[in-house]
Parts: C-alpha cells; sequence; structure tokens
C-alpha cells in the first residue's frame, strides 16, 4: 500500500483512516458485536414476533418493510458514535495534538476520522443486513442506490459527530446529542412505519427530518418502494455533506476547540 | 552553514480569551545547529511561546519564521521542518510504542515501510526496542518521555523543539537523554530546550533565553550571560570546630553554614589564595570546597528577581 501512495498527503490521509479502523478492529467487542445483538432483538421482537400480527406496511410484510430502517439506523449511529468518541477521546488524551503539530491539511484530518467512521458504519451495516437475510427475502433491486445511500448517509453523519466531538468538553458532551437528537429523529424518520400512517400535519414535520430521507432512500434500493422521491433524498444529503464539511473544516481552520 | 535563523520570532504576541497577556512583544532568534535554552519562571511564557511556534496556540500579533518559512503563510511546510518534545505526555497510550512512531511518520507524509525502519532505529536509540509491542501506559515515565523523543526524531527534523523533556525522571535517565540530544545536536539538528533543571541548560546549551513575565530579559550566549555574574558562592568543608568568632574578609562575605562548615560569597575578581591566606591566620584548615550552586540559576534568580528558580526543588533527583 505504502509503496503505491507518493504524496505526502494520501499517505497521511491512509494513515489516519488505518488507525482508525484499528481501534474499531481491536474494541471489536464494543464497536461491531453491539449493533448485532441489538438489531436481532428487533428483528425478532418487532420482526417476527409484533410484526407478524402487524399485517403489510406500504405493501410489504412488517419485517420486510424494517429492514431498511434498522439497517440505516445502525449505519448513523455508528457512524456518529465513532468518530464523536474517537475524535473527542484523542482530545481528552491530547494525542489529537500529534495531528495538529503534524503539517496534515485540515482536509486530511477530516477526511481520515470520517474515513474511518464510514467504514465502521459499512462493517455494522454488512453485519445488520447479513442478520436481516435470516429472517427475509430482500430483493434488493438497486443495490448502486443503497450502496450510495449509506455512504451519503454515513458521511453525513460522521461529519456530524467530528463537529459533536469538536465543541465537547467532557464525555458527556458527546452524549447529548445522540441521546436527545439522533435517537428521537431516527425513530421518529419512518424507520417502522410509513409516513402515510400519521395525520398531514406529522407528515409534513417529518419531511424536515433528514434521517427519513436516508431511511427512504435506502430503503428504494432495497425494497424498489419509498415515501418520497430518491432525486429529492440524494440532493438533501448531498446538500447535508457539503454544508457539514465546510463547517467542520471552517472549525479546524480557527482552531476552533482545539487550539489555543 | 545556512545563514537562515532555524527559528525567527519577532514582535510575538499573545493575550488569551480570559485576558491574560502571555506573550508581550518578543522577539528571538535562533541560529541553525545551536543548542539553545529558553528559560524562565513558572507562567514566563515559555509554553505559549513552543504553543505558538509548534502551531498550537494562535498568536495575536508578530510573526514566527522556521528556517525562512513563515509559520503562519505557509504552516504545512513550516510544521515538517519541526519536531516536537511537549511538556505533557501525549500519545494514545492505548497503541503501542512501535505503532505510535509508524503513525506519526505517517502524519508527515513518510512511506510506512520507510516509517517501520525508522521507528526500530528510533526506539532501539532510546532504550525501548524490548517495548516496542507493549501497550505504551504500562511504560515507566521516563520511557514515555524518551518515547516522546523517539517520536519527535522520526521526520528527521531540522528544528527540534523539547518542553522540559527531562522532568521527573532519574538521573541516570535524564544524562542518557542529555547524550542522545548532544548526539543529535552534534548531527546538525538546532535544538531548543526549556527545562526545569538550571544545570542541565548549563551543560547542554551555548545559547539562551530567559523569559519573564511574557518579555525576554536575558538573551545571548551562555558565557556571556554567565560572566555577568560577579559574585561567585562557595561551601568550604573545615578540619574540626569553627571559632566562635569568624575572621574578617574584606571584600567577600563569610558566614558558618554549620559548625563544620563556612559559606563564602565572594566577587570573581577577588584571589582566592587570599581567602587560605585569611582563613590559615585564623587556624581554620579547609579540607575541601564546593560550588554552592548553579551559576546560571543565580543568574536566574538575579534577573526575574524571583527564587521560583526552576530545579531547586528536584535538585536532589
Amino acid at each position: 500500500m505504502s509503496h503505491a501512495i507518493a504524496n505526502p498527503n494520501l499517505i497521511a490521509l491512509y494513515t489516519v483512516a488505518r488507525r482508525e479502523i484499528v481501534r474499531i478492529l481491536r474494541i471489536w467487542a464494543q464497536t461491531l458485536v453491539p449493533p448485532a445483538i441489538t438489531m436481532t432483538l428487533y428483528f425478532l421482537i418487532f420482526g417476527s414476533l409484533i410484526g407478524s400480527r402487524i399485517g403489510n406496511m406500504g405493501g410489504f410484510n412488517y419485517m420486510d418493510f424494517i429492514v431498511p430502517g434498522l439497517v440505516m439506523m445502525s449505519i448513523i449511529q455508528n457512524s456518529y458514535g465513532n468518530i464523536s468518541s474517537s475524535f473527542f477521546g484523542a482530545k481528552f488524551g491530547r494525542h489529537v495534538e500529534e495531528l495538529l503539530v503534524s503539517p496534515m491539511p485540515n482536509w486530511v484530518i477530516l477526511g481520515g476520522y470520517v474515513a474511518g467512521a464510514v467504514l465502521r458504519g459499512l462493517m455494522v451495516g454488512v453485519i445488520v443486513l447479513g442478520i436481516a437475510m435470516l429472517f427475509t427475502h430482500v430483493r434488493m433491486p438497486h443495490p448502486w442506490i443503497m450502496l450510495s445511500t449509506v455512504l451519503l448517509g454515513a458521511t453525513i453523519f460522521s461529519l456530524a459527530g467530528f463537529i459533536n466531538a469538536v465543541y465537547a468538553r467532557k464525555f458527556d458532551d458527546v452524549t447529548i446529542v445522540p441521546t436527545f437528537i439522533l435517537t428521537p429523529l431516527t425513530y421518529l424518520g419512518g424507520v417502522f412505519y410509513s409516513i402515510k400512517l400519521l395525520p398531514e400535519w406529522a407528515q409534513a414535520l417529518t419531511h424536515a427530518n433528514p434521517i427519513f430521507y436516508m431511511v427512504n432512500a435506502f430503503r428504494y434500493g432495497l425494497l424498489g418502494m419509498s415515501d418520497v422521491p430518491v432525486g429529492v433524498a440524494y440532493a438533501l444529503m448531498i446538500g447535508f455533506v457539503v454544508v457539514l464539511t465546510a463547517f467542520a473544516l471552517y472549525l479546524l481552520k480557527r482552531g476552533i476547540g482545539l487550539r489555543s | 552553514m545556512s545563514t537562515i535563523p532555524a527559528l525567527d520570532v519577532v514582535e510575538l504576541r499573545k493575550t488569551y480569551a480570559t485576558g491574560v497577556e502571555a506573550l508581550k512583544g518578543i522577539s528571538l532568534s535562533v541560529q541553525p545547529g545551536d543548542f539553545f535554552a529558553l528559560l524562565g519562571p513558572n507562567g514566563a511564557g515559555k509554553s505559549t511561546l513552543i504553543g505558538i511556534v509548534s502551531s498550537l496556540v494562535n498568536a495575536t500579533g508578530g510573526s514566527v519564521r522556521v528556517f525562512g518559512v513563515d509559520l503562519h503563510a505557509e504552516r504545512e511546510a513550516a510544521m515538517r521542518l519541526i519536531g516536537l518534545v511537549p511538556q505533557e505526555m501525549n500519545f494514545n497510550l492505548f497503541e503501542k510504542p512501535f505503532e505510535i512512531l509508524v503513525n506519526y511518520a505517517g502524519f508527515y507524509g513518510i512511506p510506512r515501510a520507510e516509517a517501520m525502519l525508522r521507528a526500530e532505529e528510533e526506539l532501539k536509540r532510546a532504550q525501548l526496542w524490548d517495548k516496542a509491542h507493549t501497550m505504551s501506559r504500562t511504560l515507566s515515565g521516563g520511557m514515555k518521555r524518551r518515547l516522546m523523543i523517539a517520536r519527535a526524531m522520526m521526520t528527521r527534523p531540522p528544528l527540534l523543539i523539547l518542553d522540559e523533556p527531562t522532568a521527573g525522571v532519574d538521573i541516570e535517565i535524564r544524562r542518557s537523554m542529555w547524550r542522545t540530544l548532544r548526539d543529535v545536536n552534534a548531527a546538525g539538528t538546532t535544538v531548543i530546550l526549556t527545562t526545569h533543571y538550571l544545570e542541565e541548560a548549563e551543560s547542554l546549551c551555548r545559547n539562551v533565553a530567559i523569559i519573564n513575565h511574557g518579555r525576554i530579559i536575558e538573551n545571548g550566549p551562555m558565557k556571556t550571560l554567565l560572566a555577568k555574574l560577579d559574585v561567585e558562592s562557595f561551601l568550604l568543608d573545615i578540619d574540626g570546630d569553627l571559632p566562635i568568632v569568624l575572621p574578617a574578609l574584606e571584600g567577600a562575605k563569610l558566614l558558618a553554614a554549620d559548625a563544620h562548615t563556612l559559606d563564602l560569597e565572594m566577587p570573581r575578581a577577588m584571589d582566592l589564595n587570599r581567602v587560605f591566606d585569611v582563613l590559615g591566620e585564623a587556624g581554620i584548615r579547609v579540607r575541601s570546597m564546593r560550588t554552592k550552586s548553579n551559576r546560571l540559576e543565580e543568574l536566574f534568580v538575579r534577573l526575574t528577581g524571583s527564587d521560583d528558580r526552576p530545579g531547586t526543588a528536584e535538585k536532589a533527583a
């Protein structure tokens, strides 16, 4: 690998991302196993036990319907959690200074951490989808839409987790956002239901939830159905990536939360 | 040798958000190949200065150039020239020394294969090769400090900055670190050192700047600075008991430190033989003598007017 790369910035990017992956694999019992257990329980309880009494949702049996949302939920939570805990841990342990005193441009630091978090999201996504295949028989009619949605969704929440970690001053600060913002948005983002079940005002409100678009785009890739046009979902996701990247780079340039 | 300074600091200012003015317009020039000491009492501004040079602290005003490269305008190029050994541990305690060094080199764009060779070399030089694959949190304090020096040397920096590198390590390890730093300097690396041990600065460094209350109050060759001291202090160990009344010694101060020791403070120009003559006439026989204090320490106290002298608390270490 290293022989193939000559550009110092690419070597640095590879090093930061590699360090993140090594960390994820080193503490696999904390990073890869919990989502597998949680999602298996979701599939068993909501899908198999309760789902069998619910009947169809959006033209699919309930178990099939919730698979895309649960996979996406795992990816979002793990991407966010990975980068926020890792980058804040680096701040707390002061080894973020290794990066800050190096000649790495800010985009390399951000890119390396985001790459690590996205890869964790992908790993978890594959594990959860693999478990889902034990319970369901989804067709996956649009695999490229699935993959691109996963990558965009994981990138968005990696960037958000990074921004959270930049501002965080104590460990509590990196748990507040997932608990009070991310989890409610995920549960209200159409993971377990089609928004067509909601009253009109709640449907309108749901359209302000970014996770709703990710779940539906992914559902389109996996099942071929969505509550929103996929093009709109892509436009919003790309918009989020651009805005959050610009903001994260601005924070790094100003040294907010990192340099005195 | 190049005439471009290794470090050129001009009118550097830093006011923190709290309103504390840590640096009040510092100017400093360190020549390539120098072994330079930066001294000052706690809170004088040393760490802020190093923080700005290593880009961890944003300056409020002034400029920093590293081998002619402007830190503000060309940060990436400037940082490539600096190796930093900070005062506080700043590596991941859950990583192994070999991994820490290889990753650090990677951050500077050094290919992994090359980084692995260098890591072995640097860990051997730091006498840490047997700990290369041990979790770094299990290393002793001295080993952690040596690890940070080894890490900084991974990029072969032309300028090495060390902030209190030997704090808290025992004498044997400190001396071995001194040897390492002398070797590094002899190989052409410019070394800037802040230390709490003034004898360390006197022993290692050729030039020195003393910083106090955010300003440089002395800056120049170590020898020139030490020559400014016009007084020397000695402790004289006496055979038998001292007489009740000590002989008068014009131009010098003679005090009893205890029943068998004399405390002598005399001008540098004074003839030491005259002291022995006077003592001999009073029937006092000197068995041995030693310098009372480190000369640089004496100068430091006089210049800063502070007894917050580096090194005094841990001299016995």
